[in-house]
């Protein structure tokens, strides 16, 4: 930075020697190497074992996702870093106070800022249009969408299963085998699932990890969220919000299974639970108290429909069923 | 202010005797020992009248505590501490009619035990509390991973683990809404802007009373039974906890006040006190910064503090405002929480971008690259920050329409948040670098915060968010940003400006050796949790996967050596400072910073004359560029500023 650099600028003299090399010259070749091989290496070699893995298409989507945001990322990182680390390297100086840097090297340049802000402003939103198509296109991507879901899958054969988070465990429950419960996720392969999560006590979060599904257990609020399971084999299922004491404990592990074993299983399961969940009182998708007759009544006296009456999974007619005629109805649609 | 008084120059002058109210004896003085001494009282108090107001009700005879009267115990608890210390004075006195009696802080260490209007002495009472918050919740972290050292064999039952994790994070969170702004801010704005005092002197000295008062209310949890719920305080689980509860709401409440009032001070002051010419475009970064964190401070708490109304009419009241099946809602807690909380989260974020904008310069020996560009991702990020809390509950079931608005509203924070990196990159372009701890801390900040940012991208990705939110991918984002980024911007800001603020050097080789251990273990310490997260270990667990035990007791190990490093900090600050003091140098770092042109140790009124303010600090390497400031201007060589007639105008007298 000698006032001879200095005044050969002023005149618009090309800036050569080795004095004052062309520094982005340097930068630029080493981030796009760097840019290259991460995302290459990223891409083959490490991409493909990213969690959620892919037995589900919304875990498969989650871990897409996942590994083209680290392709942007990387490039990004990559570029901050080579930048900063050239920067530390060369333009260091010695102990104590060196002469200030004047001249255009110190000017802060228009063209820069306005560059910089145009590629981060199209890169922002171009990360906010692949989110939202990842979003809707995987039919909320197994995250859970509240009562009401808007986007969910166009099959009319969805499983239901209502997931019950209490503390510190969760049962599931099969409106359409008869309302059985288990403490293990069955899951038919190639299958569309909804799972209607809710809360006894306080607020939980079901996440099932390999599936890529995840939604919060409210008190009486039934959190729907969608998988389309595409492997056979066992998932983790986890508490992901702190729900007191046990929270660390609180996880069993599912399966997914062939369509035929889990039909063979869930008649099975129904079969034996039969003689009692008919004293059952009728289904609802939240426990209310008040909403069923569920408060106080030992069985079911009521006269209304117990689980049984639910339409099996897999059946030939599609018609909406309206659960229970004193909560918010929910309604779900079978085969 | 400039047309107020104008007094004759031979008593204008500092140093002329002054009319003060004489000083009280000593068994009449107020400091923190009478403080203690009401507080007890007013505990023993309110416990009193809560067993007689509820000692009665069913729920107290079931649950085995009263939750009125600890709530009303830890209320008049803070309000014997605020009346011990002497916050209440000014009031009262004006109630009966008297003029309040201004007295001058004693001239030694006991200052800083009293409630003291001088904004350099607030400063340092809040640079000690927030250092003893930080050094607490820390032990806490240390805690915590010694317990996840093995996912089997257990130090503590869950139960005193759930506590020490709440904690940990509930004071690290007050810690940090304040670390910057507490005390560097109230002892560094005024000066910068050319300023004599703080607009509101009491508030401000009220803020700090605040929030050393939230410190003990806070650790009072631990004697109580602590609180399960992690430092978001989720409702339901709220509604059932013990009595540790209370100590949380009332300890948040209480630090929340003193955000409020801390915010409304500093930004009144950036806007009405700046010095004549300290306009808009020659601030300094740094009160940028301050100014969009204070404003975000007095505009978001208040959220908080309806939530925690909220809550405590739950759990006293039996009001059941979170309580889905009684007509209220678990969701409402959430939102008011997070419409607080996100805002926080850029609290935590802005003062360290002020920082080490601040401070990069000095050490390039380079203007500012694109003060404009500075200031608006300042400002941009602080009103962003309004409209992305729904991000924290992309899958509980509200509105999931909205998810994609909330996705970008998130995601365009990465915009003003670029702008800083665009500064900071620019102003290293064919810079001559000095590596002195600030500016190492301040690069390391760069470092870190790319991290934290480009990670905070991910989890604003719905379907990634899937996978990732609640897990430890989560917590080791945040850390990377308040830890990497703010904590990091911090003690870059405590080593640039401990010449200033105490007139000694700290050690440079300490120094040096504390930025590298900090740096290098941090990263160990924080870098594997992503790897953890995405592994599937959800955050506050107990207990965990037993193939994830190599991973996590490398974090555990590298967390204990990042402990250590800060006892690095701890034997070289009390050694330079207390124990073999050196004299700094006016202006040790060649700044053109305003307040490096004060004599050291400041005069409490700042500036002899207002200074007239010509330029930005950052004008290096400009031989024509006119001085920062003229600090004898003699155009305003009379001008005093004081409300009353007092001179000099001694600091919150009116």
């Amino acid at each position: 930075m000698s006032d001879y650099g200095e005044s050969q600028r002023q005149t618009g003299a090309p800036v050569s020697g080795p004095a004052e090399p062309s520094h982005w010259r340097r930068i630029i070749p080493i981030w796009l190497i760097l840019s290259l091989a991460g995302d290459l290496i990223w891409w083959f070699a490490i991409g493909p074992h990213i969690p959620p893995g892919d037995m589900s298409t919304q875990a498969a989507g989650s871990q897409f996702d996942f590994n083209v945001l680290f392709l942007a990322a990387w490039v990004v990182v990559a570029g901050v870093w080579t930048y900063m680390g050239y920067a530390v390297y060369t333009w260091r100086a010695s102990r104590g106070g060196p002469e200030p840097v004047g001249g255009p090297a110190a000017a802060s340049n228009f063209r820069v800022q306005a560059a910089w802000i145009s590629i981060t402003t199209v890169v922002v939103l171009a990360a906010f249009v692949f989110g939202t198509v990842e979003l809707i296109v995987p039919q909320g991507a197994g995250g859970g969408e509240g009562p009401n879901p808007i986007w969910k899958p166009t099959s009319n054969k969805v499983l239901p299963v209502q997931v019950i988070s209490q503390q510190w465990k969760f049962t599931y429950r099969y409106p359409t085998f008869g309302g059985m419960e288990t403490n293990t996720l069955v899951l038919p392969n190639n299958a569309w699932v909804s799972f209607h999560v809710t809360s006894l006590d306080v607020i939980h979060s079901f996440w099932a990890y390999q599936i890529g599904v995840k939604a919060d257990a409210n008190p009486g609020v039934d959190d729907v969220a969608y998988a389309h399971t595409r492997q056979t084999g066992s998932f983790t299922v986890r508490c992901s919000e702190l729900c007191g004491l046990w929270h660390g404990a609180m996880y069993d592990y599912g399966k997914v299974v062939s369509p035929a074993q889990f039909m063979a299983w869930g008649k099975r399961m129904e079969r034996q639970q039969a003689d009692n969940t008919k004293y059952l009182p009728p289904f609802a998708w939240t426990y209310v108290p008040t909403a069923n007759t569920a408060t106080g009544v030992f069985a079911n006296t009521s006269g209304q429909a117990p689980y049984s009456k639910i339409q099996k999974y897999g059946a030939t007619s599609a018609k909406k069923i309206v659960t229970s005629p004193s909560t918010a109805a929910s309604t779900f649609t079978t085969g | 202010m400039t047309t107020l008084d104008v007094a004759p120059p031979e008593t204008g002058r500092p140093g002329a005797p002054t009319q003060r109210s004489p000083r009280r004896p000593a068994w009449m003085s107020q400091h923190i020992g009478t403080a203690v001494i009401l507080a007890v009282a007013g505990y023993a108090f309110g416990h009193w009248m809560g067993n007689i107001i509820a000692g009665t009700y069913v729920r107290v005879g079931t649950a085995q505590w009263n939750d009125v009267s600890i709530v009303l115990g830890l209320l008049f608890a803070i309000l014997g501490w605020l009346l011990g210390i002497g916050a209440f004075n000014y009031g009262f006195a004006k109630m009966i009619g008297r003029e309040p009696a201004y007295r001058e802080d004693p001239d030694n260490w006991t200052k800083y035990f009293r409630y003291s209007v001088e904004h350099k002495t607030v400063g340092m009472q809040y640079l000690i509390m927030v250092l003893v918050f930080f050094f607490t919740a820390g032990l806490l972290a240390m805690a915590i991973r010694t317990e996840l050292l093995s996912p089997t064999t257990h130090i503590y039952g869950p139960g005193t683990y759930i506590q020490i994790v709440g904690e940990h994070g509930t004071m690290m969170m007050m810690m940090a809404s304040s670390l910057i702004l507490g005390p560097l801010g109230n002892w560094l704005v005024p000066i910068m802007i050319g300023a004599r005092r703080m607009a509101f002197p009491r508030i401000e000295a009220t803020s700090f009373w605040c929030f050393s008062a939230g410190y003990f209310v806070i650790l009072s949890a631990l004697a109580l039974g602590g609180f399960p719920t992690g430092w978001t305080g989720y409702a339901p689980l709220q509604d059932q906890a013990a009595a540790g509860m209370d100590s949380y709401l009332v300890g948040f409440a209480v630090v929340a006040l003193g955000m409020i009032l801390a915010g409304f001070n500093i930004l009144i002051t950036i806007v009405a006190y700046r010095a004549p010419g300290m306009t808009w475009g020659r601030v300094p970064v740094f009160v940028w910064s301050m100014f969009t964190t204070a404003a975000l401070l007095a505009t978001a708490t208040p959220t908080l503090v309806v939530g925690i109304y909220f809550g405590l009419l739950d759990r006293s009241a039996a009001t059941t405002l979170f309580i889905n099946s009684h007509g209220g809602s678990s969701y409402l807690w959430e939102d008011l929480f997070w419409f607080f909380g996100h805002p926080e989260v850029y609290i935590m974020a802005l003062p360290g971008f002020g920082i080490v904008a601040e401070i990069l310069p000095v050490f390039t020996r380079k203007p500012l690259f694109a003060y404009r560009v500075a200031a608006a991702g300042l400002v941009g990020v602080g009103l962003l920050s309004y409209f992305v809390w729904q991000h924290h509950l992309f899958q509980s079931g509200i509105n999931p329409d909205m998810r994609p608005l909330f996705m970008l509203t998130t995601e365009l924070i990465s915009i003003p948040t670029g702008f800083v990196f665009l500064v900071a990159l620019g102003t290293l372009y064919k810079a001559k670098m000095r590596f002195e701890p600030p500016m190492l801390f301040s690069l390391a900040m760069y470092f870190n915060f790319l991290i934290g940012g480009i990670t905070g991208v991910f989890l604003s990705d719905v379907p990634v968010d899937v996978t990732v939110h609640g897990s430890f991918f989560s917590m080791a984002h945040f850390h990377y940003t308040i830890l990497g980024g703010l904590v990091f911007a911090f003690f870059a800001g405590v080593y640039y400006w401990t010449p200033k603020l105490t007139g000694k050097t700290l050690n440079r080789k300490l120094a040096v050796a504390h930025f590298w251990t900090m740096f290098i273990f941090f990263n160990l310490t924080f870098f594997p949790l992503f790897i953890i997260g995405l592994l599937d270990q959800p955050r506050r667990v107990f207990e965990y996967a037993t193939r994830l035990t190599a991973l996590n007791d490398w974090v555990s190990i590298s967390a204990f050596c990042l402990g250590g490093s800060f006892i690095i900090f701890i034997v070289n600050f009390v050694w330079s400072i207390w124990i073999d003091p050196k004299r700094a140098p006016a202006n040790p770092w060649d700044s053109k910073g305003l307040e490096w042109q004060t004599p050291t140790p400041v005069p409490s009124y700042n500036f002899a004359r207002i200074p007239v303010v010509y330029a930005d600090p950052y004008h290096y390497g400009e031989p024509d560029a006119p001085p920062v400031a003229d600090l004898e201007p003699a155009t305003r060589e009379f001008v005093i500023a004081a409300q009353n007639g007092q001179q000099p105008a001694p600091v919150g007298a009116d």
